[in-house]
């Protein structure tokens, strides 16, 4: 039988891994949409509202499981992690509380007016909210990345019988990892819509769709790819060279690096093992890991054997560092080789059409991985220094929590299927739909329609 | 810089006000939910586009109030969350099952909208439910007996029905023809069971909590309280009469038994905060015993300050957008 603390942690991860999955898709889709709604107002070529009206209808059903699923986490802070908000909860609850204040509000304030009002406003209001839906998407990521940012880096507050109280609110939100953790998660969400962008497009395509819209949102998809898997790479290097500064402990485990030594060599592939303190099947590039990290090759990296019994367990943090790496590199390839393909004009070949169709979720693994490496890196800490995870877990029954654990997901699996086999049937029937007409531009962006007023 | 016993009261006013808000805008897209026929296709897409622009938005009220709670008294939020653990897991798998629901009823295939639309009125039902079931429990102080529980499946029922009326006259005010005379019969019937509910909690509760009773019936302070609940029974003759006048010609009155719905809502809820006033766990904690660091609040309340009316202006800007009558739904 499981205990509540262990079946606490499944379960906020498993709610937790299932919510970001959405914000990941919408933070970064509101942009494109904004961009192509600019450029129909610009242009008045009916492609870009073409494009706008398909990408909006997956916006909402994206955004309205984000929505949703995210409610379930304001609960869950509460009944699963009582000593969280005892112990941090004036500097955690003021960054949530802004989150809703300035951000959800917001979001959901405008998307109505995004999704069913372009009728009922002008065309600039209409963009306008567009725009603003995409601020507000970005805004929730500013203060949730900020709290998070904190519980790994903590500064700007004291102690106070172990009870931290805020004492400087722009050195608590702009703590050391938080412009990095920003900057990562915002190319991630963008990295994470244009391959579904490039997926959901090579499919119709694939599929014999011979419209303008397409075409043209894959090569846009494309060339956001080809910009942003280089300048990933960069900012996570930055990242990883703020983790070793703050949190040398999580870099040890990423690399496995077991003892502290010079010339740490970058283990390409190895299973970690804890109980020798040794990796098996080891493949690694001698020299590598000390040069990324201290640009140096013959730089000195702290070993695991510096924290011991407080450092993370090594062999989830190792691979989901490897995994998301991974991930990344084919980003990079497939990218730049598609959109290389459509600068000489060539068409893309079938193989590479699918191969972008069975990437069009790769953002999700890589960005779930991310956040694996980070936060299962910050074990045994839920706040750095401040919060251990055992210290804070409820008394409720196992019962209870296991049995909501197992309605939960059931419920992510069912929702999984539903939102995967929606956003392809809608592909698929957008490949039906002619060419758009003067009539369909001014249509509502989703089904609904209302009238004028009768009565005021 | 705020005083710490002022800024906890600022608190609580804020998060009853976020309840209330709640209660009402997200009272009646569930109502609508719960009202949903399954047998009618054309009138379930008019009612499910009647709430379209507005659910999302409804829906964050309840982020901010539970934000608030968590935010602002963090011990009473895991105190009530951990007494309420199960009827919460139900409530927020309802919410996530109709929320999705909305929209792939719309986007699936075709064939699956007959389930889509189940689980949207289910989940409606449910949510309401289950909040009722909260409601009923919180009132009862979270005692495990049995009268507790009947109260609060009680309870359920109420709450229920009440975000059907609202529910109801919202689409009265939303709809014509045919539909609207089937919500104005709603609206009729959940009417006279809401009524029962109000009655039912507001003679329970002073009954079962000796400081609710004794607040109620300290003549110094309930004189300004006092008439609430005649107030609160005239308004139901009031909108049962018009209820009884529509669907009227050229749609007067259209709107008066909504605005009768929201002043009732307001009404009961005022009672209810001034019953517990200033407990926020009933009988166990005060809102000054559980409220966080001043410097905290006030850190929180200048923003509020300055955001909190930009949201007002900003929904209401949206209702205006979406002022009138649905009309039918169109596929392309």
């Amino acid at each position: 039988m499981l205990e509540t603390l262990m079946l606490s942690r499944i379960q906020f991860a498993a709610n937790i891994s299932f919510h970001i999955l959405f914000p990941t898709i919408t933070i970064a889709l509101s942009w494109f949409l904004f961009y192509f709604k600019l450029r129909y107002d610009k242009t008045q070529d009916p492609v870009w509202m073409r494009a706008y009206r398909f990408w909006v209808k997956i916006f909402a059903i994206t955004f309205a499981i984000g929505v949703v699923s995210g409610i379930t986490m304001s609960f869950q802070f509460g009944t699963n992690w009582p000593k969280f908000m005892e112990t941090v909860g004036n500097v955690a609850g003021p960054l949530l509380g802004y989150e809703v204040l300035t951000a959800f509000f917001l979001e959901a304030g405008f998307l109505g007016i995004m999704l069913f009002g372009i009728n009922r406003v002008s065309a600039r209001v209409h963009t306008l909210s567009t725009f603003i839906v995409a601020v507000g998407t970005s805004l929730s990521a500013f203060w949730i990345i900020a709290l998070n940012s904190w519980m790994h880096t903590p500064q700007g507050h004291v102690m106070r019988d172990g009870v931290a109280f805020p004492v400087s609110w722009i050195e608590i939100i702009f703590n050391p990892s938080f412009p990095y953790r920003l900057t990562h998660m915002l190319v991630a969400s963008g990295l994470t819509a244009a391959f579904l962008v490039a997926g959901i497009s090579a499919y119709r395509l694939l599929k014999g769709d011979d419209k303008k819209a397409p075409k043209l949102t894959l090569k846009i998809a494309l060339t956001v790819a080809m910009v942003l898997t280089p300048l990933q790479m960069f900012v996570g290097d930055l990242h990883g060279l703020n983790t070793l500064e703050h949190q040398p402990q999580k870099i040890a485990a990423m690399e496995s690096i077991w003892h502290t030594e010079k010339n740490v060599p970058f283990v390409l592939f190895a299973i970690p093992d804890e109980e020798t303190k040794t990796n098996k099947f080891e493949i690694a590039l001698p020299g590598m890991a000390s040069f990324v990290l201290t640009h140096d090759f013959n730089g000195e990296l702290k070993g695991l054997n510096e924290f011991e019994n407080n450092h993370p367990p090594v062999a989830p943090v190792f691979f989901a560092f490897r995994i998301m790496v991974g991930i990344g590199l084919l980003m990079i390839a497939v990218s730049w080789f598609s959109r290389i393909k459509l600068w000489r004009n060539q068409e893309l070949p079938i193989w590479l059409l699918k191969l972008l169709v069975a990437m069009s979720f790769s953002g999700w693994l890589a960005t779930l991985a991310g956040w694996y490496v980070t936060e299962i890196g910050r074990q045994p800490w839920l706040v750095t220094g401040i919060l251990k995870i055992k210290d804070a877990a409820t008394d409720i029954a196992p019962e209870n929590v296991g049995f909501t654990l197992i309605m939960y997901l059931i419920l992510y699996v069912v929702l999984m299927v539903a939102y995967l086999h929606t956003i392809f049937t809608m592909a698929g029937r957008a490949i039906e739909i002619e060419e758009i007409s003067d009539e369909e531009m001014v249509k509502p962006v989703i089904n609904h329609t209302t009238k004028e007023s009768q009565y005021v | 810089m705020f005083e710490a016993e002022t800024l906890a009261v600022v608190f609580v006013g804020l998060m009853g006000l976020s309840i209330l808000f709640y209660a009402i805008l997200d009272g009646y897209d569930l109502g609508v939910g719960i009202l949903l026929p399954l047998d009618q296709a054309d009138n379930s897409d008019t009612m499910i586009a009647s709430i379209g622009p507005f659910w999302d938005a409804n829906e964050t009220w309840l982020v901010l109030a539970v934000g608030l709670l968590l935010i602002a008294f963090p011990s009473a939020h895991s105190y009530i969350f951990k007494e309420l653990y199960l009827p919460t897991a139900v409530l927020l798998i309802s919410l996530v099952l109709r929320g999705v629901a909305f929209d792939f009823r719309a986007k699936a295939a075709f064939s699956h909208k007959p389930t889509w639309n189940r689980v949207f009125k289910g989940g409606s039902l449910l949510a309401a439910m289950s909040q009722g079931y909260m409601l009923g429990m919180y009132i009862m102080g979270f005692e495990s007996t049995f009268a507790a529980y009947s109260f609060s499946i009680l309870s359920a029922f109420g709450v229920a029905a009440a975000y059907s009326y609202i529910g109801a006259c919202w689409l009265i005010m939303k709809t014509e023809g045919e539909l609207q005379v089937q919500a104005v019969m709603w609206a009729k019937k959940t009417s006279l069971v809401c009524f029962l509910g109000i009655i039912s909690v507001s003679l329970v509760n002073p009954v079962i909590n000796p400081d609710v009773y004794a607040k109620w019936f300290d003549w110094s302070n309930a004189i300004y309280m006092l008439p609430l609940p005649f107030i609160c029974f005239s308004l139901f003759i009031y909108s049962y009469i018009q209820l009884k006048r529509l669907p009227a010609q050229n749609d007067n009155g259209c709107w008066k038994p909504f605005f009768a719905a929201v002043v009732i809502f307001t009404l009961c809820f005022v009672g209810l905060g001034f019953s517990f006033f200033p407990y926020i766990v009933p009988n166990t904690l005060t809102i000054w015993e559980s409220a966080a660091a001043p410097e905290s609040l006030s850190f929180i309340l200048w923003g509020a300050i300055v955001v909190v009316p930009v949201i007002f202006s900003y929904t209401a800007f949206s209702y205006r957008v979406f002022w009138g009558k649905v009309q039918e739904l169109r596929y392309h």
